[in-house]
């Protein structure tokens, strides 16, 4: 019943394509994390065209599925002419990278409401220290806002990071051979449904234990008054 | 015995209301160098608020506050008034240390992180220079032990005391005390409390929102009794506890006896 030689042939194909879906991730998700930040500046900054704008996009992003959002950006826009003779066409007319920014612009939408929620979880009394004692600016942000509402934004953040890696998927929908994009060639050429995409759910798995491990290693390191107070070094 | 010092800190007709509350009416106070000024008042007297405008967490609405002969510069931007130039005020601030009530430590730096923190990032010391002092001020307020601790892992009067090492290590012109005590359990008030006597003793400059009479009495050299709005009165320990105060005031420290 267990074909141990058609399930390792089937591993090697799909991790030959592991590379491609880590690349989207970690694009999309380098981009998204710029634009969240952007986002989320707007939505605390207090200026109110900035705010609605910011809104605006959360809902339409966040509202919408990503699905249709990348068929959009991959079919959708190449209907018009306009776009293939623009200078656009170049990074649009790669799925790679019409899948990578519609999946930057979505998690762009989902994070930038955690930024959010980080940066106002940040007590006001702490910002108040900093600046009795003469912080403001990008002083203050980066020395006791950034590091405070990152603490505050990671765990939710964490969810958002493990739900992209499996969003990569989608991307096999408009072309490009990601994990499930070549699991999908491999059972059209053999039919084997089953065994192909259980082995390409155990790279999934895989992946996202990785990044669950990273990610808990550095809400430890970022977290340490959380934890028992550490022996005194010997003096 | 300080007449003759030069004036640290200075405001003068402080005005501030939010809405149709008037919590500052014209307030006025002036500490000279190795002052140790005790305001005190009833909750809502404005005691708090007047020393958030001196160093501008507050803006008053009127009124000048000085800060070691250097006027804080405000303007009125679309009706309301804000300092003209942030980085006098961030400037200011540097010179003047605040206590909280609530101490305000960073939670995610050590002891140790908050005391080096201004000195490292404000006024750009050398790191290694900036520890060796913290850790002299840590020893001085009793807890260099616990340098490599978190806030959280402190009590509470520890906190007090690292954030007052906090204020001191950048070497202030005058230090805001905003009801130091008050948040903390009766049995710790001591160890703070002895802390900034032992501060006044050395002659530092303070300003001292407080419910702690004994402290006012015996330890301040002036009083400040703030009473809605207004310096109801002010004077020395001995003048105002030896009976020429005003009504307000007798009535204000019998309400405390009585307790």
């Amino acid at each position: 019943m267990i074909d141990a030689g058609f399930l390792l042939g089937t591993m090697r194909q799909l991790l030959a394509a592991v590379p491609t879906t880590l690349a989207l991730f970690a694009l999309s998700v380098s981009i998204g994390a710029v634009i969240a930040g952007l986002l989320a500046w707007a939505r605390v900054g207090g200026h109110p065209l900035l705010d609605r704008f910011a809104r605006g996009y959360i809902f339409v992003f966040r509202g919408s599925p990503l699905l249709i959002q990348m068929f959009l950006i991959y079919y959708g826009l190449s209907q018009f002419p306009a776009v293939r003779h623009s200078p656009a066409w170049l990074v649009l007319r790669e799925p790679f990278n019409c899948a990578v920014i519609s999946l930057a612009l979505c998690t762009g939408g989902y994070a930038a409401e955690i930024f959010r929620g980080g940066l106002q979880a940040v007590p006001h009394t702490a910002i108040e220290a900093a600046r009795a004692s003469g912080m403001s600016g990008l002083l203050l942000f980066r020395r006791i806002i950034a590091p405070l509402a990152a603490r505050a934004a990671l765990p939710a953040y964490s969810t958002e990071l493990v739900l992209m890696v499996k969003s990569t998927a989608l991307a096999s929908l408009v072309t490009v051979w990601e994990v499930t994009g070549v699991a999908q060639r491999i059972i059209t050429h053999t039919y084997r449904t089953m065994e192909v995409f259980l082995c390409a759910a155990a790279i999934y798995l895989v992946l996202n234990v990785a990044l669950v491990r990273l990610l808990m290693l550095l809400e430890w390191r970022l977290s340490p008054d959380l934890r028992a107070p550490r022996p005194l070094p010997a003096a | 015995m300080t007449r003759e010092m030069p004036v640290a800190l200075a405001a003068r007709d402080i005005w501030k209301s939010y809405g149709t509350l008037e919590v500052l009416k014209g307030v006025s106070l002036e500490a000279h160098e190795g002052d140790v000024i005790s305001v005190l008042g009833a909750s809502g007297s404005g005691k708090s608020t007047l020393l958030r405008c001196i160093n501008m967490l507050e803006v008053p609405d009127r009124g000048e506050v000085t800060v070691d002969g250097e006027p804080i510069r405000l303007r009125l931007h679309r009706g309301r008034r804000e300092p003209a130039d942030r980085r006098q005020v961030d400037r200011i601030r540097a010179k003047l240390g605040m206590v909280f009530q609530g101490f305000n430590l960073w939670s995610h730096l050590t002891v140790l992180g908050n005391v080096i923190e201004g000195p490292v990032h404000v006024q750009r010391r050398p790191r290694g220079e900036c520890i060796a002092e913290a850790e002299a001020l840590l020893e001085k307020v009793g807890i260099a032990a616990k340098r490599h601790h978190y806030p959280a892992h402190l009590s509470g009067g520890q906190q007090q005391r690292a954030a007052i090492a906090r204020a001191l290590a950048m070497n202030p012109k005058a230090i805001l005390f905003d009801e130091p005590t008050s948040a903390l359990d009766p049995e710790l008030v001591g160890e703070v409390l002895r802390v900034m006597r032992a501060l006044a003793e050395e002659g530092r400059t303070m300003l001292v929102v407080t419910h702690e009479i004994g402290f006012a009495r015996h330890v301040s050299n002036r009083l400040l009794f703030m009473h809605r709005g207004e310096v109801a009165a002010a004077g020395t320990p001995e003048e105002l506890f030896g009976g020429v105060a005003p009504e307000q005031f007798r009535q204000f420290i019998a309400g405390y006896h009585q307790r």
